[in-house]
């Protein structure tokens, strides 16, 4: 890794680095497709497959946004990793639910929207909230339990919310926040605001009552609603193979009538693409859209999970087909940025999470008259 | 004032929110075009329409959530569920969401919605149609809950529920749509929620009754004066949670004297909950110890004998009564 182009001493880094065997001639992929369970030496092979797709949708989009969805993700991963380490620290208590490796996933869908659009998500909040806007500080203070975070400390990690970015949480109960979207997608069509509804929620969710009642009431109703699945392959330490009869949930779509998509969320320009073609269906057509989005998250499910369910080889070989290294690389090669500018968006991802720990290690604790205030309006 | 039944009196209070707030609509199983399996909402659906008074799949999770999410964004949905039976299928929805969203996002969305439906017993039904669920949702913090047992009442606190910024449990009782008051007209005509009622003023014994138990008691009450001239006083709370314990505990000071009349069962009752309350508040005045009637520990029987014999009634409220009072 090059050194940062500063004097401030640099922090500990996520290995961004290429990957070298991105240089091999790779074997002709198969088609991704979500009706098969992809293994991992398939995963690689995609690797130039994707950035040649990637490379041709960077040409149609502005430097300025591509650096900034860039830094995004790169914020997204540094603040991750910083919350492992604060959480070992014991700065962090109860559940912590960490994104690293599903970064194009939030970035990809949510650079795209307006800025009342709404975004309801599952407990895994932290970097969805801060690509909605809410601040890295708010963030890190609720995940410190602190006055200064965006919910007062009354939240934690699985509950972000805020108004103001039209931040609907931050949910706990997996797939209970479907209901929800679903219904905030209801508002927005009763009052004809224009408004569409990004609702987020994991592969394991799909198997919930909730995901198939809220999928029929949007295309029964026309709802402006884009469900999106973020398929990381595991439910806690459940792979989706050991839980799912189905293996397509892009599929499951065809049985309520809905539109679908399957996505490959290595790939930060092809969600992006899929994203804006189902906002466009919800904003003019009133009509839902389910994205399956296939990820890979590099940590346990959260951070008590040991992990034995899966190899360290596994996710080092999915670690390879990073979606950050993957666009860093695409960007070089379009010449959107180069390395230095690649340094200096690590920088400020570096800078802007130091910002947000000192201002939670800073922020006072609740006031001890919070504890009953909020349980009625 | 107009003589009208439980049923008519809810129906009146939909129909004025839903012309007085564009942002109320009304979402159930057969609540539009079938008229409300119940009848509550007869005639609304074509004064509405399809926007206002919406038919909602079989789908109790499915339309709490969405409710719950509606009114996250702005909206003020009254949710019917054809009986309070079926909201445990939704209870994530209305315990893990609703109860929970203004807490856990500290205070920037509330859900001011409005559950509703027929709760308890109606007439042999059987164990799964015949459930008293509301110590159930009184037990969570971040929910009111609501029980009127008169016409006036039914309008009054439907109308501030519909109203409140909060979630709110409003339960009604199948075996009492039909019954008869006197209710004021005036569009404006509402009941604040967390406020007691004394039904029946009297002296020597307090009969605290919600729902259905509260005609039960004002028939106890009369018989007992006939019988054995005791002054009965039935205090119907009308919202459970916010209680007016007050109200209640002011009632025990006077008459030094407490029943409890309950159609839910006893463990964990909000009847025990009462009860412990005024212990707290009000046990110095005690003359003799709290008797509770509740439904039995099973779930209903269907045969009518065993039914009639599982829930409270009027005979086991004067027999309560009786004891309280050493008669």
């Amino acid at each position: 890794m090059p050194k940062a182009a500063t004097s401030r001493k640099p922090e500990k880094r996520a290995n961004l680095s290429s990957p070298k065997t991105t240089k091999k001639a790779a074997p002709k992929p198969e088609k991704v497709d979500s009706s098969t369970f992809l293994d991992v030496e398939e995963a690689i092979r995609e690797y130039e497959d994707r950035k040649a797709s990637q490379l041709k949708a960077i040409k149609k989009v502005d430097k300025e946004t591509l650096r900034e969805m860039l830094y995004q993700m790169v914020l997204g991963r540094h603040f991750e990793e910083k919350c492992a380490e604060v959480y070992r620290m014991g700065k962090i208590g109860g559940f912590c639910h960490l994104y690293i490796g599903q970064e194009a996933i939030a970035i990809g869908t949510m650079l795209s929207l307006n800025k009342d659009d709404m975004v309801i998500t599952s407990y895994r909040d932290h970097v969805q909230a801060m690509v909605k806007g809410l601040s890295p500080e708010s963030v890190m203070a609720e995940l410190y339990g602190r006055e200064g975070g965006c919910v007062k400390g009354k939240g934690g990690s699985m509950h972000m919310f805020s108004k103001e970015h039209h931040f609907y949480g931050g949910h706990g109960i997996v797939g209970g926040q479907i209901g929800v979207g679903t219904g905030m997608a209801y508002a927005a069509k009763y009052k004809r605001t224009g408004q569409v509804v990004l609702c987020f929620f994991g592969e394991a969710a799909v198997n919930q009552g909730i995901f198939h009642e809220s999928l029929n009431m949007a295309e029964l109703w026309g709802l402006p609603v884009i469900y999106i699945c973020e398929n990381n392959r595991y439910g806690m330490g459940t792979s989706q193979k050991r839980a799912m009869s189905a293996r397509s949930i892009a599929k499951k779509a065809e049985s309520y009538e809905m539109a679908n998509e399957f996505v490959d969320g290595m790939d930060v320009m092809a969600v992006r693409g899929a994203t804006r073609r189902a906002v466009e269906r919800a904003r003019n057509e009133s009509k839902p859209t389910l994205l399956e989005i296939r990820a890979y998250r590099y940590m346990g499910h959260s951070m008590s999970d040991p992990g034995n369910y899966r190899t360290r080889e596994e996710i080092l070989k999915y670690q390879e087909r990073d979606p950050i290294i993957l666009f860093k690389d695409s960007l070089k090669e379009a010449k959107v940025l180069n390395e230095k500018d690649f340094d200096e968006i690590e920088q400020r991802a570096v800078e802007a999470t130091a910002s947000a720990l000192k201002f939670a290690d800073e922020s006072p604790y609740p006031s001890e008259s919070e504890l009953l205030t909020d349980v009625l309006a | 004032m107009a003589t009208m039944t439980i049923r008519d009196a809810l129906n009146q209070a939909l129909r004025e929110e839903l012309i007085r707030d564009e942002n109320v609509f009304i979402m159930g199983e057969e609540v539009a075009e079938y008229d409300g399996a119940y009848k509550v909402t007869r005639g609304l659906w074509k004064e509405f329409g399809d926007k206002r008074v919406v038919d909602a799949p079989i789908t109790e999770l499915g339309f709490a959530g969405l409710g719950v999410g509606a009114a996250m964004a702005g909206l003020r949905p009254v949710i019917e569920f054809m009986t309070w039976n079926f909201s445990i299928l939704a209870a994530d929805q209305i315990i893990n969401h609703a109860a929970k969203m203004l807490y856990m996002s500290g205070g920037e969305f509330n859900i001011p919605i409005v559950f509703r439906g027929p709760n308890g017993s109606a007439y042999q039904v059987s164990s799964q149609h015949s459930q008293a669920l509301e110590a159930m949702y009184a037990n969570f913090p971040g929910l009111k809950v609501v029980m009127p047992s008169n016409a006036a009442d039914a309008k009054g606190l439907l109308k501030s529920a519909i109203r409140d910024d909060n979630p709110v449990i409003f339960m009604e009782q199948e075996r009492m749509y039909g019954m008869k008051a006197e209710v004021p007209e005036d569009e404006d005509f509402t009941i604040p929620l967390g406020v007691a009622d004394v039904k029946r003023e009297g002296t020597d014994c307090t009969i605290v009754a919600r729902s259905m138990t509260v005609p039960m008691a004002l028939e106890a009450a009369e018989k007992i004066k006939e019988q054995f001239d005791v002054s009965v006083e039935v205090v119907d709370p009308r919202t459970i949670k916010p209680l007016d314990i007050d109200t209640i505990a002011n009632s025990v000071r006077k008459t030094n004297r407490l029943v409890i009349v309950e159609e839910s069962h006893s463990f964990a009752s909000v009847g025990a909950e009462i009860s412990h309350q005024i212990m707290d508040s009000a046990f110095d005045y005690l003359d003799a110890p709290i008797k509770r009637i509740s439904t039995e520990e099973t779930p209903m029987p269907y045969a009518k004998n065993l039914e009639a014999l599982a829930l409270p009634s009027v005979d086991k409220i004067i027999a309560a009564v009786k004891e309280v009072c050493y008669l």
